[in-house]
């Protein structure tokens, strides 16, 4: 912790993901407006500058820009975080085994993992609209079905250059059980690459979700998140009316930011090897 | 790493193409066109295109008023037959001359084209037989009597008789594209652009542009950057957001007029219990289905603050609507104005039906479909809410909204509808006359609503050639549908936009093609 | 080595079939095509004969069933939308999205590795913690967004560049090319640079973090100590040790750069595939999209073929077995 404070850039990084996790788990009391209550939106206040009666201004439908960000950021973190969460540790839990497996099971991985980085996203998350309906679970079902086959090869990669290493075969040699093997040794040895692709993807995730919802395929317009803000902004980048995606985008930036100070801090100073030195 | 920079810098600062050699026009259009086949795909963007190159027998100004095209006149000789004079030294691009054969190798073609998604077919099924009296008479006979006729024809492009046995890929490839239109083909680029240059032969007045390229920009915003930024001169479906900061500018004006298109709201009214998305005010499932009732549907309108939704979320482009298409069409009613918002009004109605505590609604909408859509259902929605009846909003792509629509799968649903012969006749048979496959009447009535009178009046209406007496029965089927029935719930009319660089001119269409050799140059 | 890219091929006939049935189905689910096809204005006999005339009105195995007889004939239907051979559609269209993927992977891996490998040699410099927060830029906004930002500044503000389009195209070996040219080149800057950003900033991270983690290891220090020169530490030692994963990942990109140009090509008006399966994906046009996702599996299958081969080519250690 010492160590970590003692970077400046990543003790501001800290600060500011505090600040943003609190504003996420406090939203609902701190915001001036409910967002997500049409019944609480004055269509003859849309558009509004900033200043007055809204800080940040309104959208299109009357609704307060602030608490709209407050509450976006609290759906965003939520999508980026579980979807990012669960595809990495399917997919990365897969990959590992898929190299150190290998045969039959490696090769029929493999290609479904091929398949699935085909599809793309914007036709997974029809079809799930169509069969599901719209919603915050599906986007992140919708997400980590388009991203756990990246993390699976990218770790099947990695490990396949462990395995051939003089560790591993000492491992073998000492006889220890399989599950150890690919739990401490392979998966802790194999991670780097993975968890630099993983603090990318998860603010991927997020910008996914926003291109999604620019496309009509996002979370429903009522409950918006960060990046629907910033696909509803859109539209008014070239009128002029700046707020009403500048301001989600600048949030989105500040967040996605501070995730990754900490995460580079977190990574630099967790690996085995570097600390070693 | 020294090239980059420099590979860079002469990217950068290569010569500009100049944007507007004063022979050329650019146009950027809004959706893509998907073939050069002028009977292929019955959609704005392909018809459109077609309207350069071919022409119709009856053509239609900027307001849908008909007038001589490739017909001087056409009169009704008695109740099914019609007699067409065509207009004669029409001569076709090839040089050959256009005949009363060419009308007939048309309509030949019409039902048979193969593959085709949505043919012209059904803008001929009332005519039973087409003779040649002389080469420059056509007989047309109908089933029954057929006012509608001359509108009918205005859709349909004529080819020339070679082109008969021609297959849509002989057209794609511009091999079949001879038309007698103001423009002659030049080039198709699958889902990037179409280039024309002008028919000097033309019969009818002279384009002010000798060549003309049509972009397909489909995003919005794109397409209004590729104005301001001087790379196209024109374009078309200018999106709202963009309308006051486009006023304001100097380089651009802007064109617009009320179009055909009405946005309306469809009510369950088949159901008589369990439509799928009602509830109860605490979001329970109800057995009874409240939209069956006039009163609640009227009680619904008057909730809606349609002023709000036009200045607000439509930004000025949108007029509200009363009744299915603007004043000025045929056959539309006198008497009808948009309901008032009096969320007073609508209190005493649900009370009187029954409803004094409200009841919950799901509404239905596409997202990709009509302007800004989504938008109007939020704030459709808003206004209900807040009126006692908590609403919510359930946006998809319309790939998706209507197979469910069709199917019934929804109570409550926003759609939009142009009527395409510019008569109020089309809405009136589509969205309020009984579903019924066996006459074609209801194909999009997808809230089943029936009523035995306006299906009277409709039918009769279809077959009276007088056209002050049929626009009398329409506007009274339109006052009972409408006004009294609340069968569907107007809400605005589209206004459409087209954005032009200075020194530009052109007359807004309530039919939304955009036409290049309408395009003046305004010095 | 020959009977395992063998074995592959034969596998990804198994795949493709799976695709096909997979993207068959999901469409049937999404919607009924005739519903979007048709004017509004058809009526119930139109939409019937439109129906018949796609061949929807049979039942959905009936049809799949069909397909498949076409497909190992070499024949994937016809577009409903444009009435011609799909694949035709599809590779008409893909010279353009190649383009755009080519010029975009130049830029980020030649932009990528160098300023990666600058940060991650040297990571307590300015420069480097520039290039890193300033990577940071490149994925945290959604790239329409960035797309219509980077047209407001270089197109309208500045008019350096054409807002939107693909320039002139000349015809190389059959292809109609445009980046052959400075017009074309210009045309094509401002998108290609949208699509590369994301992946810019992911190669920058990537080779950062690898170097890092490789350069601390015993051999790069005996070969610093045993007095080679620097440039053939890093070129040769270093280099050689960070490209399996990094190998992988510009796989990856490749894919899906070319897959995924869809919202890069809708904004930038470029006429390639990924707008063509957007436009296709919302009209329900069946027979382009499972051709385009036929296409584009068979792609990520070569090119993750070649990856993998790479690896044992790069590192011998890696031995490529799989399936026995």
């Amino acid at each position: 912790m010492k160590e970590f404070l003692s970077n400046r850039i990543a003790a501001t990084g800290l600060a500011m993901l505090m600040v943003v996790i609190a504003i996420a788990l406090f939203a609902p009391w701190i915001s001036p407006q409910n967002p997500y209550d049409l019944g609480k939106l004055d269509l003859m206040d849309s558009r509004l500058e900033p200043g007055g009666k809204y800080l940040l201004g309104t959208d299109g439908q009357g609704r307060d820009m602030l608490s709209a960000i407050f509450y976006g950021l609290r759906v965003s973190l939520l999508v980026g975080a579980a979807s990012g969460v669960i595809a990495l540790t399917l997919g990365g839990l897969l990959g590992v085994l898929a190299a150190y497996v290998g045969g039959r099971f490696e090769s029929i991985l493999m290609r479904i993992v091929d398949i699935q980085l085909g599809f793309p996203a914007i036709l997974v998350a029809l079809i799930l609209i169509a069969v599901l309906g719209k919603g915050v679970d599906k986007i992140i079902f919708a997400l980590v079905c388009v991203q756990w086959a990246y993390y699976a090869r990218t770790a099947r990669s990695a490990a396949l250059v462990e395995r051939g290493k003089e560790y591993m075969e000492a491992a073998r040699g000492l006889g220890l059980s399989r599950t150890r093997i690919v739990l401490k040794h392979l998966l802790p040895n194999a991670s780097p690459p993975l968890i630099v692709v993983g603090t990318v993807q998860v603010a991927h995730a997020i910008a996914l979700e926003a291109t999604l919802s620019f496309l009509g395929l996002g979370l429903p317009a009522t409950e918006p998140s960060l990046g629907l803000l910033i696909a509803n902004g859109y539209e008014y980048l070239l009128s002029g009316k700046y707020w009403i995606s500048m301001y989600p985008g600048v949030a989105l930036l500040l967040t996605i930011l501070a995730i990754n100070l900490v995460g580079d801090q977190l990574r630099d100073q967790l690996n085995p090897r570097l600390s070693r030195a | 790493m020294i090239r980059p920079p420099r590979l860079l810098a002469a990217i950068l600062l290569g010569v500009t193409v100049l944007s507007a050699q004063a022979q050329e026009l650019s146009i950027g259009l809004s959706t893509p066109v998907t073939t050069m086949d002028p009977h292929f795909h019955n959609l704005t963007p392909n018809n459109s295109i077609a309207k350069h190159i071919f022409e119709t027998l009856v053509h239609q100004d900027e307001q849908q008023a008909l007038k001589p095209g490739l017909a001087e006149s056409w009169r009704a000789v008695d109740s099914t037959t019609w007699e067409i004079k065509l207009r004669k030294n029409v001569r076709w691009h090839d040089g050959t001359p256009f005949t009363a054969e060419d009308v007939l190798s048309t309509l030949k073609r019409i039902p048979n084209v193969p593959n085709s998604p949505a043919s012209f077919a059904i803008y001929m099924r009332p005519i039973v037989d087409a003779k040649a009296a002389d080469p420059h008479t056509v007989i047309l006979k109908t089933r029954e009597a057929h006012p509608l006729l001359p509108n009918d024809l205005a859709t349909i492009h004529i080819i020339p008789k070679k082109a008969e046995a021609m297959s849509t890929p002989d057209f794609n490839s511009g091999k079949a594209v001879i038309g007698t239109g103001p423009y002659k083909f030049a080039e198709y680029v699958s889902g990037d652009r179409v280039v024309l240059t002008v028919n000097d032969k033309y019969w009818g007045p002279k384009p002010a542009f000798a060549k003309v390229r049509f972009r397909m920009i489909t995003n919005s915003a794109a397409r209004v950057a590729a104005l301001l930024a001087g790379d196209v001169q024109m374009i078309e479906a200018v999106p709202t957001a963009d309308i006051e900061n486009l006023r304001k500018d100097k380089r651009v004006s802007l064109a617009s007029v009320v179009s055909n298109r009405i946005i309306y709201l469809h009510l369950d009214s088949g159901r008589e219990k369990n439509s799928p998305f009602v509830t109860d005010a605490a979001g329970k499932p109800m057995e009874a289905n409240p939209l069956r009732d006039a009163r609640v549907r009227k009680a619904i309108s008057k909730l809606i603050d349609r002023n709000a939704i036009a200045s607000r979320i439509m930004e000025g482009e949108a007029k509200p609507a009363g009744q299915f298409l603007p004043e000025t069409f045929h056959g539309t009613s006198r008497k009808l104005t948009p309901d008032k918002y009096d969320p007073e009004g609508a209190k005493k109605l649900l009370a009187e039906a029954g409803y004094p505590n409200g009841f919950g609604l799901t509404l239905h909408t596409p997202n990709n479909r009509y302007v800004n859509d989504e938008k109007i259902s939020q704030a459709v929605a808003q206004f209900l809410t807040r009126g006692g009846i908590p609403t919510k909003v359930e946006a998809m792509p319309s790939a998706v909204f209507f197979s469910r629509g069709s199917k019934l799968e929804f109570s409550f649903l926003l759609a939009g509808w142009g009527a395409g012969t510019g008569e109020n006749s089309s809405p009136l048979r589509s969205l309020v006359s009984t579903f019924d496959p066996k006459l074609g009447n209801g194909a999009a009535n997808r809230g089943r609503f029936s009523d035995a009178g306006v299906d009277a009046l409709v039918q009769t209406a279809l077959t009276t050639i007088d056209d002050t007496k049929r626009g009398i029965m329409l506007a009274a089927a339109t006052e009972k549908a409408v006004g009294e029935l609340m069968g569907v719930i107007p809400v605005h009319y589209e206004v459409s936009t087209w954005g032009v660089r200075k020194g530009l001119a052109y007359k807004a269409r309530v039919d939304q093609y955009t036409l290049a050799h309408e395009v003046k140059t305004s010095k | 080595m020959t009977v395992y890219v063998l074995r592959r091929l034969a596998q990804t006939l198994l795949v493709l079939f799976v695709t096909s049935g997979l993207v068959f189905g999901g469409l049937y689910l999404v919607g009924d095509p005739v519903e979007i096809l048709v004017n509004p204005q058809a009526d119930q006999e139109e939409r019937a004969r439109t129906a018949a005339a796609l061949g929807l009105d049979k039942p959905v195995l009936e049809q799949y069933g069909l397909f498949l007889k076409g497909m190992f004939a070499g024949d994937l239907g016809k577009s409903f939308v444009f009435g011609r051979p799909a694949l035709e559609v599809i590779l008409e269209r893909m010279p353009a999205t190649l383009e755009l993927a080519f010029l975009a992977m130049l830029m980020s891996v030649g932009l990528g590795i160098p300023l990666g490998l600058y940060a991650g040699l040297y990571p307590d410099r300015k420069t480097s913690k520039a290039i890193m927060a300033g990577s940071i830029l490149g994925f945290s906004l959604p790239t329409f967004w960035v797309g219509l930002l980077l047209i407001m500044v270089f197109a309208v503000q500045l008019g350096w560049l054409p807002s939107t389009g693909r320039g002139p195209t000349e015809n190389v070996f059959g292809f109609s090319i445009s980046i052959f040219s400075v017009e074309g080149l210009r045309y094509a800057f401002l998108p290609s640079l949208n699509l590369a950003l994301f992946k810019l900033s992911l190669i920058i991270r990537l080779t950062r973090a690898q170097v890092r983690e490789q350069a601390l290891l015993d051999y790069i220090r005996f070969a610093r100590a045993k007095g080679l020169p620097r440039s053939r530490v890093i070129g040769v030692h270093l280099l050689k040790n960070i490209l399996i994963p990094l190998v992988t990942v510009i796989g990856l990109e490749l894919g899906s750069v070319i897959a995924f140009a869809i919202v890069t090509e809708s904004i930038f008006a470029w006429p390639g595939m990924g707008k063509l399966v957007i436009d296709s994906i919302f009209q329900l046009d069946r027979p382009v999209v499972v051709a385009y996702l036929l296409v584009v599996v068979f792609m990520f299958i070569m090119i993750n073929l070649v990856v993998d081969v790479l690896y044992s080519a790069l590192d011998p250690r890696v031995r490529i077995a799989e399936a026995k």
